[in-house]
């Protein structure tokens, strides 16, 4: 039987979508077993999932290296892979927001410092609204930034706020909602279609149901 | 004299797919690596890639390495009434790559057929295309759309400037989810949104994708359904039908494509190998009045289907020292050779080297 190849993000959120895929009649229980390997397969349903790093998932669905994965919105916005984006899973839900100290005051007649390790998405939302920034990518810790005067405001993931809060910052503008998404590879759409078709509608069924 | 098992999977591709072009009437259209930059510079929305490689010439004219091979054989096109012109060409391009952002030398070839363009020159490229998917590999599926007829419906969708791009981008990216969310935030109708979910799905056969889009009653979509219909019709009836996949996705937003467009995959190659379709309108950018189509088969892409690495870098490593006669090696080369095998001749071997025997020679002639 041919395997369908499955990417799935490593980490809690990951856990939570194998728990989609399981509902959805895709198994493979040796994923649960406690030990270190990455690649998992189960012959009798034909599906054969991997852990990988949450922001390559895109990368190894793009190249082919799986036939489909699971990738936050974020990642998708930022590298804007050349996939098929075929559900929203609804899990994994926030939203990418230009956050500020508290007591911060946008002076437009200056350029906007802005620290992000979303460097796409601030550009293009920034250009958007015409406005100059100057973009400082950083790779973590990105709330630190305004707070030692680095940069002005933070262009960041924001789940709950609590981060923020505990460091004197807040949310000032959303720019779009995140959540997890089903990605196929092009060429793999082509070739197994029906089975990539069929655990789409298995997944989107559960959304809904969970929705309703 | 080739032997077939030293080519490459994208040289044997090449060599065919010549075959092919010329049996069918094509010539081949030989040319410059090079192109004024002025070329490039006006048409920047035609182009792929968003990068052009520049140098200076000696007389201070500022040049470019091809990004692209239509627009050099568009601005050497004649427009004549009733005839064509058929081409073909194997060139190096040279492009920013999709995932790398990095400038690539890539290496196509493809044909084109310009000037008073019929319906049997756009079915004679569109089955040239499959044939060319055909003789790279027996798994290939062809998908096919109308770049009129996208427009078209999205014309009858009513949308503002701004849904207008997010619609496009949600059918390239085959995301139900961002139509839904458009249609629930009410920036596009229902019958908008139920147009875009059609544009979304792919249809199998001419049946399903004339009953997705006859109830709309618009003459300019009605009559290029039609030539689609027609078009999926012919390729159908000369056997390509399962190898077909109608599906709107492809049609991107760069107003390059007028009629069919069409883009070719094969298993195991996780990019497009083959896109073309017909482009007037870029006739028309480009001052002529004529129609064109055509397309572009990326070899480079095909690297992926290439026989599994051999374990050996050489079947026999002859190990000879300072006092062998010159010709007497190359004697020995010649006669192990002789079926094919691959010699290196060493008096060290390089660190790494794997072999499959190895044997010695001195003065004295071939050691036991």
């Amino acid at each position: 039987m041919e395997f369908l190849n499955i990417a799935l993000p490593k980490g809690r959120l990951g856990e939570k979508v194998y728990d989609m895929f399981e509902r959805s009649g895709f198994p493979c229980p040796s994923i649960k077993e406690p030990n270190r390997k990455l690649i998992f397969e189960n012959g009798e349903v034909g599906v054969r999932y991997f852990w990988v790093k949450p922001s390559d998932v895109a990368i190894y669905v793009e190249r082919g290296a799986a036939d489909i994965g699971v990738a936050g919105k974020d990642i998708l916005l930022e590298y804007e892979p050349d996939i098929y984006e075929l559900l929203d899973l609804d899990l994994g839900k926030c939203v990418m927001a230009v956050a500020a100290k508290v007591d911060f005051r946008d002076d437009q007649s200056k350029t906007l410092r802005v620290a992000t390790k979303f460097s796409n998405i601030a550009k293009k939302y920034y250009s958007e609204k015409c406005r100059d920034i100057d973009i400082i990518h950083l790779n973590g810790s990105i709330e630190i930034a305004p707070i030692l005067g680095l940069s002005d405001v933070i262009v960041d993931i924001v789940e709950t706020g609590k981060t923020l809060k505990e460091n004197d910052l807040e949310s000032k503008e959303t720019i779009v909602p995140i959540s997890a998404r089903l990605i196929s590879n092009k060429t793999a759409y082509k070739f197994k279609q029906s089975k990539i078709d069929s655990i789409t509608a298995a997944l989107a069924e559960l959304v809904r149901a969970k929705n309703d | 004299m080739f032997n077939d098992a030293i080519l490459k999977s994208e040289e044997k591709a090449v060599f065919a797919l010549r075959s092919i072009y010329t049996r069918f009437g094509y010539s081949r259209f030989k040319m410059n690596k090079f192109e004024e930059y002025d070329l490039y510079s006006k048409m920047k929305d035609s182009l792929i890639s968003d990068g052009v490689i520049t140098f200076t010439d000696t007389n201070g004219k500022l040049l470019a390495l091809k990004p692209d091979v239509t627009l050099s054989i568009i601005k050497n096109s004649t427009d004549k009434k009733g005839v064509v012109q058929k081409l073909y060409y194997d060139e190096s391009v040279y492009r920013v790559s999709g995932s790398s952002k990095t400038f690539k030398e890539i290496t196509q070839t493809g044909l084109e057929v310009l000037g008073d363009i019929s319906l049997y020159d756009v079915s004679e490229v569109l089955i040239l295309a499959l044939k060319s998917l055909e003789t790279i590999s027996e798994d290939f599926i062809l998908d096919i759309a109308h770049a009129s007829l996208f427009c078209e419906l999205l014309r009858v969708c009513e949308l503002s400037d701004t849904t207008h791009l997010q619609v496009i981008e949600a059918i390239k990216r085959k995301s139900r989810d961002a139509v839904y969310s458009l249609q629930k935030s009410g920036e596009i109708s229902e019958s908008a949104a139920d147009i875009t979910t059609k544009l979304i799905a792919n249809y199998k056969d001419l049946k399903a994708l004339n009953a997705a889009f006859c109830d709309i009653k618009d003459d300019k979509v009605q009559a290029a359904l039609a030539e689609m219909l027609e078009l999926v019709k012919i390729a159908s009836e000369l056997g390509f039908s399962d190898k077909l996949n109608i599906d709107f996705s492809i049609v991107n937003a760069s107003g390059y494509y007028s009629g069919v467009v069409f883009k070719g995959y094969i298993k195991g190659i996780p990019t497009e190998v083959l896109s073309g379709g017909r482009y007037d309108k870029l006739m028309k950018k480009m001052g002529k009045s004529s129609g064109a189509v055509g397309f572009a088969v990326y070899l480079d892409s095909l690297q992926g289907l290439s026989a599994a690495q051999s374990d050996y870098d050489y079947d026999f490593v002859l190990l000879t020292d300072d006092g062998c006669d010159p010709c007497d090696v190359l004697e020995q080369v010649e006669t192990l050779s002789s079926n094919g095998s691959s010699v290196a001749v060493f008096r060290n071997i390089p660190e790494g080297v794997r072999y499959r025997n190895i044997i010695k020679m001195t003065a004295n002639g071939l050691e036991a």
